[in-house]
């Protein structure tokens, strides 16, 4: 199984990358845990300066934004 | 002619179709509203009403338009930074290099407030001296480019550059202060004994097509955000043009009254508002006599210093460098407004 996070500290577009990935998993049908992460010492170990962040198995995949949902695919499957 | 399937011929075709179509209809959008208001509405050239109108139905498409076209530009001109190279650029700088380095990359890096923690830690975890941070974050937000390419759109290039020259030198001295203060041990502890994963993250490789989509990208991002700010602040700049006698901001806010530039600082700092927002505010006040001195420190106070930021840095520093922050650029600011009512 999957493990995806989303780093952020809550600012809305995290909130939105956050529902984006939940959906692409949907649509995908992929087995994947989906968690928040919101805790700035944890977010600042993936060496991450702008968020939100995507990290799929530990390895930060994006940072800043939120990507396509065609990129979001490839990057959770 | 088949469409290319091609997408970065596709995009670069798009955008210059709609760029001719910005031009033109930019070019004849002043004498549209004036067709509007005294022809077709029947209003008097000269009354309240009228003046007012016309001065909402030219300025509020011209801002959009001029957002637009700047938002854009600049989301592509940011795809090429990232706050991860701004940091490698910075680590290791000395004083006054350093922080002259940081007053312009915050310039052109994209930053978002509820990002500046991490930004912070990430900064002076990879050895970027204090000062040169504080330059970074006190020019990221305050020199902002919707600001700086409105002003250059409404006044010309001299208020423009003033705007961007003494926004530079606020970001860059208040920077050098804060690093002589030694101010490091009001840093909250932990940024300093967190371990950082020095792994090297993926870089992410962008093609101009992605560059093209990230500019796209920013312009729904904030236009979409900020537009009806922006009318709303256009209404209340109609109501002063056409309902405020000239004589009375040149009272309140003209270059005589002395007081008026503390007083326009004290009311910017915990007031937020987008940079898009408040700049027709500044144009009417500028048209009814306010100094210009005045005005450019009320907008700088208005979005270089916020109270939502503060609170998000509070998690970083302790109150002391927060008031320090606050005071040395308030003192920047208001120098910055008696210096342009004195010489102007």
């Amino acid at each position: 199984m999957k493990k995806i996070q989303i780093l952020g500290t809550g600012c809305p577009k995290c909130k939105k990358l956050y529902e984006a990935t939940q959906q692409a998993v949907k649509d995908l049908g992929i087995e994947a845990e989906v968690t928040k992460v919101d805790d700035i010492a944890e977010i600042m170990k993936f060496n991450v300066m702008s968020t939100p962040a995507l990290a799929v198995d530990g390895q930060v995949k994006a940072t800043g934004r939120i990507p396509k949902s065609k990129e979001l695919h490839a990057m959770i499957s | 002619m088949t469409i290319s399937k091609n997408p970065l011929v596709f995009r670069i075709s798009l955008i210059s179709g709609l760029l001719v179509l910005w031009a033109l209809v930019y070019s004849v959008l002043k004498r549209f509203s004036e067709y509007l208001t005294y022809s077709a509405f029947h209003l008097a050239s000269g009354t309240h009403i009228g003046d007012a109108l016309a001065f909402f139905l030219y300025e509020t498409p011209k801002v959009i338009m001029l957002l637009t076209l700047i938002v854009f530009g600049i989301g592509v001109v940011r795809s090429f930074f990232t706050p991860e190279k701004t940091r490698a650029m910075l680590a290791g700088k000395k004083t006054f290099v350093g922080n002259i380095l940081a007053a312009l990359l915050g310039v052109v890096t994209p930053f978002c407030s509820c990002s500046a923690v991490p930004l912070f830690i990430g900064f002076v975890q990879a050895g970027v001296p204090l000062g040169v941070t504080f330059s970074f974050l006190i020019s990221a937000p305050m020199i902002n480019e919707i600001a700086l390419v409105l002003l250059f759109g409404l006044f010309g290039w001299k208020v423009a550059a003033l705007y961007l020259g003494t926004g530079l030198a606020i970001a860059l001295v208040a920077g050098i202060v804060i690093g002589k203060l030694r101010m490091e041990k009001h840093v909250e502890g932990w940024v300093y004994d967190m371990r950082m994963n020095g792994g090297a993250q993926a870089s992410q490789k962008l093609t101009w097509t992605d560059r093209i989509d990230y500019g796209r990208q920013a312009v729904k991002d904030i236009v979409v955000k900020v537009w009806p700010y922006i009318v709303a602040g256009i209404l209340v700049g109609a109501a002063i043009h056409g309902w405020v006698p000239a004589g009375l901001m040149a009272k309140i806010m003209g270059a005589h009254a002395w007081w008026s530039v503390p007083l326009a600082v004290a009311i910017g700092i915990p007031m937020y508002s987008n940079a898009a927002g408040i700049i027709p505010i500044v144009e009417a006040l500028l048209s009814k006599g306010a100094a210009l001195g005045t005005v450019l420190a009320f907008m700088m106070s208005v979005i270089g210093l916020s109270l939502p930021e503060m609170v998000i840095l509070r998690k970083v520093l302790k109150p002391t460098l927060i008031a320090v922050f606050i005071a040395v650029v308030g003192v920047g600011i208001l120098c910055v407004g008696f210096l342009f009512n004195l010489v102007l």
